[in-house]
């Protein structure tokens, strides 16, 4: 048992250790939040080049007009893998990765509620992951319709499809479970102490977003589910021949996928509010206020659904009100942006990695925050809504939110997770080359699109050529990062490679995770911790 | 982690050794997907791997289940355990309310959006001789919009959704008095009105696939009978499948009890199904008025 | 490359030339917003840089212990609430406005196959006009070989949309198969396109010249390929176009009864095989991945020609193989009898049109 920790002066020692198998065991069989966390972050990461890969195809073909590799059969499917892989395989997994590690420690806690169950979440991202990947090979190629699967293109689709929805509901029963592990972990195993408004604002970002979780999830497997049905048992529930309709499932997706869009946001913003504080040396300013904005942030979330659907011919009064509830947004959006600005405000700042992917994230995030804005009013989005506009939005959010944020977290915590530093030069590295090429890839984007350039495009016009050609450019760039940030930040730390982490490598931190040693043992609070009066620090 | 088997008290909050259940629960769902998804595309051999799939699955249930009772019997699970087990079926539940929202939505949507609005004026370019009404297929109707749909007539309430409502209504009663024997200790009169429970679940799965048989053969209402099938069949059809596990719940927590398991102020094992069980009953209530009645 | 006239321009950087009101109203939108987000966003991240400069460990800044205010809190709620609001009051006029379409003069319906328009005049000058505007065959070869060239390459159709100038057109739209979307950036206009409703939108073009716009929701693997073209022209140019349509319509407006020899029907089978039916089953009808090839395919060979007949008619495969009961019986006659007499096919059968004619249904 980890000795610092071990507050109650058990006189057995190790004897905990039988129950931490060494090899394959210990991961396959694994009941350890850190083990765990570790092989969520493993799998996304894994996802993230697969999808990255995708990206890369479309950016190729999308180098020059005129069809060089593939053809748009392929293209299609590449675009819409792309985008699934990336959502429901790097992105999503990856946060729940953070989660695993970081929730027990910062909370107190010696483990996840449900062990056995957390990894039974991991466990089944696996057989989805090789169904969806694996899609590529059956008859007719991966699915094609796009990652929304918007009825009734669906029906047309070859056997993958079915493929593709059975890994959508497994990838959604992961999530589910994950969730309630998440929402029970906090809400009953917090240290003595550690009361609600005391918690690490990752924390509250994490409850809220399982709560979004639980609420939506189920929804996308009854879309899924009608379209199984629709394509196989005979149903009409988006066939207009039989009294349906096709812009029904886009009400039941979109239902699901705008809060899918903030469950990839919310824990970025959580990571980014543990970070900020820590680099301005300076508690995180309004910090109930924060967790008001994350609240109704979700809470509108469930009402904004329909500005995915402008173009699809809503009466004046639907689109008016989803108008105005998505601009809505911006007020607790902005609140979160305001405070982190003012944490910084007069603070004492040093930026090594962490704050700089931190102040990328804020810088970054807020343009495609806004371009969300002019999506959200009605009449602009006619113009620019399915083209390359909204492909800008989303990566300036997506890549340049939750991801940013993810490197973030990365840079923050990995010294605690693997014991080691990282060079700073080699994150400062990863950060300006990534910022710089993600900008190349992606705002000329916006050009294309309000120019009209359509999106899930394997060709377009001669007068788009140029600005496509520079996306592809920056896209290879910004894969290179990756490879970079793989093979000479993860690689050797994970090796345990490098000047050797201190408990507390950021001078500025606070929180419980600093106060186990790094790496962070195998067992930590296994008895709750008796934390001083901000639940910030162990004092018996 | 089980720190406390030593010395033998219930550990501040157990967490379990290694364990090789998830991932072969995860593997039996692997040929569950990869069976299922063969097997609709006409492939004979996708059956097989789901028919192994799910079996492979309930060998690991039964194990991964067996294991907990076991944890739970022999005092591992503290106070905060149950209460982490409370939470926990709450919010599975509550995702399950919101698996059913999805279908009454579709229902919604369909009542009062998509079938009015092919039969409004501007879809009668498309289908001059539709008529809006609900069913597709209600008197004056030509059937569905592009006559694909061959004529049915809908489920009514009467009889056997309602004896259906009088069956799940009085579980609900028996099942909780036998809560309040289990509390008050008179074991006998619980396994006694469990069984009752599980024999009036039973019995309304018998009663629906009647209704079903009825439907096919005699009222021609079939799941490709248009959107009303559609809807009218996966709602119910959802319906019964929870009833038929939350069946399976109450018959395992009586065979649990016949075992001796529980204790008058600690069974949350009990609790849980019965959570779930008035769960499917009030969806059966809104399945009754909405779909039946309305 | 040249910018198109009508259609973007090179490396353009902004929405299109406004040529309707609507669309004249969305650019003020669009640079409403901008300089709004612009100041926002200058005002915010102008404190930041000055904070992250000034503000600095190595400037020797100390950090204060500051970390809540209530005032400023509510006040950067309620700043942020009452721009939104000012941003949605102009948003909301051109909402309405760009609803509104009663009152038009010309009503034309356009329904997405898969992948081309096909136009019917509903109402107003022009009334029962109706035909097909597909991609050139061309332009599509060009993307296949990867060699594309051309000003308007991508958007040339065969027949392009011809509508009169400063008239109120309103465009109900449809689809056959899946959901595509109408759209012409210089209008301002974009309505999705749903397979068994309708839907609708309008504009008024207040200047003569050719406008270019693109399928606008992913309709399967041809998405790309099936361009919108509207020409707006002269009252008295409008009135011309409609009376020689009506001529061409009349003259081409075949008799379903007449009988056909081979070689005629092949001939006028290969036009329409190679605008409708090359994209997929390729010209050398082998087809590709999952599309099945009709060189040698058991059912062109079949001596039962109502089987053939039936796919074309109806679809196959959840519409993987669209049905193409749009095309006129003739059209149908002469593609099937094309199919059934070219490569290696050579079954010297001839489906007449009067045979189709009496398998519609
Ligand atoms: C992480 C994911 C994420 C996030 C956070 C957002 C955030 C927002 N999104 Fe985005 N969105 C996506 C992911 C995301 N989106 C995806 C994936 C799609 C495409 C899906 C598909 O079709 O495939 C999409 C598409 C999309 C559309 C549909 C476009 C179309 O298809 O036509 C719209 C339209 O309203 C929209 C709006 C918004 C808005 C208003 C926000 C807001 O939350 C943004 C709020 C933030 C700010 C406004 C900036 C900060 C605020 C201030 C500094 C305060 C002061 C500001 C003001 C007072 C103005 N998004
Ligand atoms: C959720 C997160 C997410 C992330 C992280 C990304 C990341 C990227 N995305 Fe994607 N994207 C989506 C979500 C995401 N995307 C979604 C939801 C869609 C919509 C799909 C749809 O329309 O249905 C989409 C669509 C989309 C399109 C539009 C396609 C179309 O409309 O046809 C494009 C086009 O450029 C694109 C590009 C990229 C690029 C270049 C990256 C890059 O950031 C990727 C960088 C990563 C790597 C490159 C991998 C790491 C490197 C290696 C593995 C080594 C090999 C590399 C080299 C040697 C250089 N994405
Ligand atoms: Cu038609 Cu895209
Ligand atoms: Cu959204």
């Amino acid at each position: 048992m980890s000795a610092v920790l071990d507050h109650h002066g058990h006189d057995v020692h190790d004897h905990h250790d039988h129950h931490a198998p060494k090899g394959w065991r210990r991961w396959v069989f694994a009941t350890n939040h850190k083990d765990i966390g570790t092989l969520y972050l493993l799998f996304s990461f894994t996802m993230l080049m697969i999808g990255g890969i995708l990206a890369l195809c479309i950016r190729a073909e999308l180098f020059q007009p005129g069809l060089q590799f593939f053809n748009p059969e392929l293209f299609n499917q590449f675009t819409t893998m792309h985008g699934l892989i990336m959502v429901f395989g790097a992105i999503m997994p990856a946060f729940v990765g953070f989660a695993n590690w970081m929730i027990p420690l910062q909370i107190g806690a010696g483990d996840m509620a449900f062990a056995r169950m957390n990894n039974f979440s991991f466990w089944l991202l696996i057989p989805a992951a090789l169904m969806l990947v694996g899609s590529f090979f059956m008859p007719g190629g991966a699915p094609a319709a796009g990652w929304t699967l918007y009825a009734p293109l669906t029906l047309q689709m070859g056997p993958s499809m079915d493929a593709g929805i059975f890994a959508m509901h497994i990838m959604g029963a992961s999530s589910i479970m994950g969730s309630i592990n998440i929402v029970v972990t906090i809400l009953n195993m917090r240290a003595p102490g550690m009361t609600l408004m005391k918690m690490p604002m990752f924390c509250w970002t994490w409850l809220i977003t399982a709560y979004l979780l639980i609420a939506v999830m189920p929804v996308l497997a009854g879309a899924i589910t009608m379209t199984l049905t629709d394509r196989h048992f005979g149903t009409s529930f988006f066939n207009p021949a039989g009294g349906g309709d096709p812009v029904m499932y886009q009400h039941i997706f979109w239902f699901f996928g705008h809060p899918e869009v903030y469950i990839m946001i919310l824990p970025a913003f959580g990571i980014v509010s543990q970070i900020v504080p820590a680099f301005a040396r300076k508690k995180l300013f309004g910090y109930a206020s924060m967790v008001y904005a994350t609240a109704s942030i979700a809470i509108l979330s469930f009402i904004v659904w329909a500005h995915h659907m402008f173009a699809t011919g809503m009466p004046v009064t639907g689109q008016l009100f989803f108008m105005y509830a998505t601009m809505l947004i911006a007020v607790p959006t902005g609140v979160k942006i305001f405070n982190w600005v003012a944490t910084m405000w007069r603070g004492s700042m040093t930026f090594e990695s962490p704050m700089l992917w931190s102040v990328g994230f804020i810088f970054v995030f807020t343009m495609g925050g806004f371009t969300g804005l002019i999506l959200a009013m009605a009449p602009i989005d006619i113009q620019v809504q399915d083209t390359y506009y909204v492909v800008a939005h989303f990566h300036y959010v997506l890549v340049a939110g939750s991801l940013f944020a993810m490197f973030a977290g990365y840079y923050y915590w990995a010294p605690k997770w693997t014991g080691v530093m990282y060079p700073e030069w080699k994150g400062k590295f990863h950060f300006w080359g990534s910022l710089i090429t993600f900008n190349i890839t992606f705002f000329p984007m916006h050009f294309l699109g309000l120019a009209g350039m359509p999106r899930r495009y394997a060709d377009y016009p001669m007068q788009f050529t140029d600005f496509n050609a520079i996306a592809s450019v920056g896209a290879f760039g910004f894969g290179l990062m990756q490879v970079w940030f793989f093979l000479f930040v993860v690689l050797p730390m994970m090796r345990g490679k490098g000047e050797k982490a201190p408990q507390q490598p950021w001078e500025g931190a606070e929180g419980l995770e600093w106060e186990v040693p790094s790496p962070a043992p195998f067992h930590t609070f296994e008895e709750p911790p008796k934390l001083n009066a901000s639940a910030t620090k162990i004092i018996a | 982690m089980s720190a406390a088997t030593t010395t033998g008290k219930t550990p501040y909050y157990f967490v379990p050794a290694p364990s090789r259940h998830p991932v072969m629960a995860a593997i039996g769902l692997f040929f569950v997907i990869l069976g299922a998804g063969q097997w609709i595309n006409d492939h004979q051999w996708g059956a097989y791997s789901l028919g192994f799939g799910l079996l492979w699955f309930a060998v690991v249930l039964t194990q991964w289940f067996s294991q907990a009772i076991g944890e739970s019997e022999s005092g591992q699970y503290s106070d905060r355990i149950d209460l982490s087990y409370r939470w926990s079926m709450g919010w599975f539940i509550f995702s399950e309310v919101m698996f059913f929202a999805a279908f009454f939505g579709a229902l919604y949507w369909a009542r009062v959006h998509s079938v009015p609005m092919l039969g409004s004026l501007e879809n009668s370019l498309l289908w001059p001789d539709f008529k809006a009404l609900w069913p597709s297929v209600a008197a004056g109707a030509t059937a569905a919009p592009a006559g694909t749909v061959e004529p049915f007539s809908t489920m009514g309430p009467w009889p056997l959704p309602t004896i259906n409502t009088a069956l799940l209504l009085t579980s609900g009663v028996t099942l909780t008095i036998a809560h309040h024997a289990l509390i008050a200790g008179n074991r006998a009169k619980t396994i006694g009105f469990m069984w009752m429970t599980v024999l009036l679940g039973v019995t309304f799965l018998t009663l629906q696939g009647i209704e079903y048989h009825h439907a096919y053969t005699e009222l021609n209402l079939k799941l490709n009978s248009g959107i009303y099938g559609s809807t009218f069949f996966m709602l119910t059809g959802f319906h019964g499948f929870h009833v038929f596990v939350g069946m399976l719940m109450l018959l395992f927590i009586t065979l649990r009890l016949q075992k001796g398991h529980f204790t008058k102020d600690r069974h949350f094992g009990f609790e849980g199904a019965a959570w779930y069980w008035h769960f499917v009953d009030v969806v059966w209530l809104g399945l009754y008025v909405i779909v039946y009645w309305m | 490359v040249n910018d198109l006239p009508g259609g973007p321009a090179v490396n353009q950087l902004n929405l299109h030339p406004p040529v309707t009101k609507i669309a004249v109203d969305q650019i003020w939108l669009h640079n409403f917003m901008m300089i709004i987000c612009v100041l926002i966003f200058v005002a915010v991240f102008g404190v930041m840089f000055y904070s992250i400069f000034k503000h600095r460990k190595s400037k020797g800044a100390v950090a204060a212990n500051f970390h809540e205010s209530v005032a400023v809190e509510i006040a950067w709620t309620i700043v942020p609430f009452v721009i939104v609001i000012l941003m949605a009051l102009p948003a909301t006029k051109v909402v309405v406005a760009m609803k509104d379409t009663t009152n038009a003069d010309v009503t034309i319906k356009a329904t997405g196959y898969q992948w081309e328009w096909g136009y019917d005049y509903l109402k107003g000058e022009g009334e029962g006009i109706g035909f097909i505007s597909a991609l050139d065959a061309g332009q599509r070869e060009m993307s296949d070989s990867g060699k594309p060239a051309g000003d308007d390459y991508l958007f040339r159709v065969d027949h392009p949309l011809v509508v009169p100038v400063n008239k109120k057109i309103r465009i109900i739209t449809t689809a056959n198969d899946v959901i595509h979307a109408w759209m012409v950036p210089a209008f301002g206009v974009k309505q999705d396109a749903i397979p068994g409703f309708v839907r609708d939108t309008w504009f008024k073009a207040e200047k003569e010249g050719n406008f270019y716009g693109q399928c606008a929701e992913l309709c399967g693997k041809e998405h790309a390929y099936m361009p919108i073209h509207v020409k707006v022209v002269s009252a008295a140019e409008y009135t011309q176009w409609v009376n020689e349509q009506k001529k061409v319509m009349a003259a081409k407006a075949d008799d379903p009864s007449k009988v056909w020899e081979l070689p005629a029907l092949v001939a006028r089978g290969e036009k329409v095989y190679n605008t409708n039916c090359a994209a997929c089953h390729k010209a050398d009808g082998k087809g590709a991945g999952p599309i099945k090839p009709l060189d040698g395919a058991a059912v062109v060979l079949s001596d039962d020609k109502l089987k053939q007949v039936a796919v074309v008619l109806n679809g196959q495969n959840q519409n993987t193989m669209p049905s193409w009961k749009q095309l006129s019986d003739t059209d149908l006659a002469a593609v099937i009898t094309f199919t059934k007499n070219s490569w290696s096919n050579k079954t010297g059968q001839l489906v007449q049109p009067a045979e189709v004619l009496a398998a519609r249904k």
